[in-house]
């Protein structure tokens, strides 16, 4: 279980959420839900620790997460990424094998096939050649999520995998998270798109500047908490049109 | 050519042409290779920046008499340290911070050098002076080209990832903060080596240029590697012999035929097609 402890993260001087406190089981998907600004990523930032927490504790199975830092994959909006960088899928799925590696040590045959097996995972053997440009979005996120098969991790945390991608490639995404979620690893998902949220994950963290709730989807998932973190208008949209239909 | 065997013969003759030869070779490699990695992490800026910052630590080194590779290394790193420590302690920019803090490095470069010696060397630090390296700057060119060439080979994965994804690296654990003062280090020592070919107000176009003609070839990191590598080394020994046989400074010569590379490879690279003679991947290809 990766529990999350009086976590407070500030942008100059400005808190995005105090205290918060989170748990995230190993076996589930967990979704993270909450308007625009709600600290969502900034929260898996401050678990990855690519941003200062001013105070809190994240522990994986009760050690520090610096000393598990190897067991976690990310894979991150990809909108800042150069993709006329000279490199092809192939070999980007390739670096995810270099956590594990180390200094000064090469891939070798072993990590060569862990690479070709994960592409082929995701059905993107074929584009193994290409430049990562010349791929549309759900491809590569599927590349993404390829590399993060690689990296073996325990825990993979996933930021918005599905914003601008084809339904081909969601699917095949949603594939491999429960293929991770039955190995018995935890998996995080932040995400916006309210409709599919029964569908695709087992718990819930539902976000406005703090946690709202916390829980399995069907506690969760609520008008009182859709209301609390949107607003009501939303809320009674999705919940009174959910009603209807029964 | 009349001009072109005449050059050769020279070179059989004269020891000088045989080290401008040597030197102009291994600083085509060296800038090739690091600029690379540079412009694929869109640091031409600092690039530019850390090869006019070096200049007070050249000046320091004359009028004490040390090695300038100390003296320059000494200054490119405290600049790039001072780059970062100003963009990270307050709100301004980075490309800001470049040039506030490069042009006072090179300022207080120009009044130590007015200091030190005579304005004939100045032109030489600034413009090239390949005709006048000597045996103690081939050995250490050799030694900052098999610096380079180590650095490169030995972090050859983590240079590829922290300059395609760095957030990545960090998640991982990756210093990337390390992998990014050492680049600066070792740019600094190539930015010295440059320094006697093309002069350091040209560094930049060395370390640029090679690579950006590169780039527009290949979609694979160590063919770009190779390639810059080859066009720095073709552009410095035909702009040797422009040099030599016309009397040019050395530094624009070679500079102006990296420059014609680049926008022949502007013009027919696969990647550019101006012109269209290869065909590009349509988009229905991708799909």
């Amino acid at each position: 279980m990766l529990t999350i402890k009086n976590l407070t993260v500030a942008y100059d001087d400005t808190p995005v959420f105090t205290d918060v406190a989170v748990n995230f089981n190993a076996g589930k998907i967990t979704g993270i839900i909450g308007p625009n600004g709600a600290g969502k990523s900034t929260m898996i930032k401050a678990i990855l620790g690519l941003i200062k927490s001013q105070t809190g504790v994240v522990k994986y199975n009760d050690q520090s997460i610096k000393s598990v830092q190897k067991q976690i994959a990310y894979v991150e909006q990809r909108k800042d990424l150069d993709l006329s960088f000279p490199i092809n899928v192939f070999d980007l799925v390739l670096t995810g094998t270099y956590g594990k590696l180390g200094l000064f040590k090469s891939p070798g045959k072993a990590e060569r096939a862990a690479s070709q097996a994960a592409l082929a995972k995701v059905s993107l053997t074929e584009f193994s050649k290409r430049q990562i440009g010349n791929l549309s979005g759900g491809q590569l996120q599927r590349v993404f999520v390829a590399r993060a098969i690689v990296q073996e991790a325990e825990i993979i945390i996933l930021d918005e995998p599905f914003v601008g991608i084809d339904l081909q490639s969601e699917t095949a995404i949603m594939k491999i998270l429960k293929q991770w979620r039955d190995a018995g690893k935890t998996i995080i998902v932040v995400h916006h798109d309210l409709n599919k949220v029964s569908r695709y994950f087992d718990d819930l963290v539902v976000m406005n500047h703090g946690i709202i709730d916390f829980g399995p989807v069907a506690d969760v998932y609520n008008a009182h908490n859709i209301e609390q973190a949107f607003s009501a208008d939303l809320s009674s949209v999705l919940f009174t049109a959910k009603e209807g239909a029964q | 050519m009349a001009s072109l065997s005449e050059f050769f013969s020279a070179l059989g003759r004269y020891d000088f042409l045989q080290s401008a030869l040597i030197t102009a070779i291994m600083v085509g490699m060296m800038s090739g290779i690091i600029g690379s990695f540079i412009i694929l992490r869109g640091m031409s800026l600092m690039g530019d920046a850390i090869s006019h910052a070096v200049l007070p630590g050249v000046a320091v080194a004359y009028m004490f008499g040390f090695n300038i590779l100390i003296g320059a290394s000494l200054f490119g790193i405290l600049a790039a340290l001072l780059i970062g420590f100003v963009a990270a302690h307050s709100k301004i920019k980075t490309d800001t911070s470049i040039g506030v803090v490069f042009s006072a490095f090179y300022a207080l470069g120009f009044i130590l050098i007015s200091m030190a010696e005579s304005s004939t060397n100045l032109h030489h630090i600034l413009f090239g002076n390949i005709l006048a390296v000597n045996d103690s700057d081939i050995m250490t060119t050799a030694v900052v080209l098999g610096i380079v060439i180590l650095f490169v080979t030995f972090f050859y994965k983590e240079l590829l990832v922290t300059s395609f994804d760095e957030t990545y690296a960090k998640t991982y654990g990756l210093k990337v903060q390390l992998l990014h003062y050492a680049l600066m280090l070792v740019l600094t020592l190539v930015t010295v080596s440059a320094l006697q070919t093309v002069g350091i107000i040209l560094v930049v176009a060395m370390l640029i240029t090679p690579a950006a003609t590169a780039f527009l070839w290949t979609d694979k990191l160590s063919t770009m590697l190779i390639l810059a590598a080859t066009f720095g080394v073709v552009s410095s020994i035909t702009g040797l012999y422009f040099s030599y046989t016309f009397n040019w400074a050395s530094g624009p010569a070679i500079v102006i035929v990296a420059a014609l590379l680049f926008a022949i490879s502007f013009i027919f690279s696969p990647k550019q097609a101006v012109f269209h003679f290869h065909n590009k991947p349509t988009k229905q290809e991708v799909d």
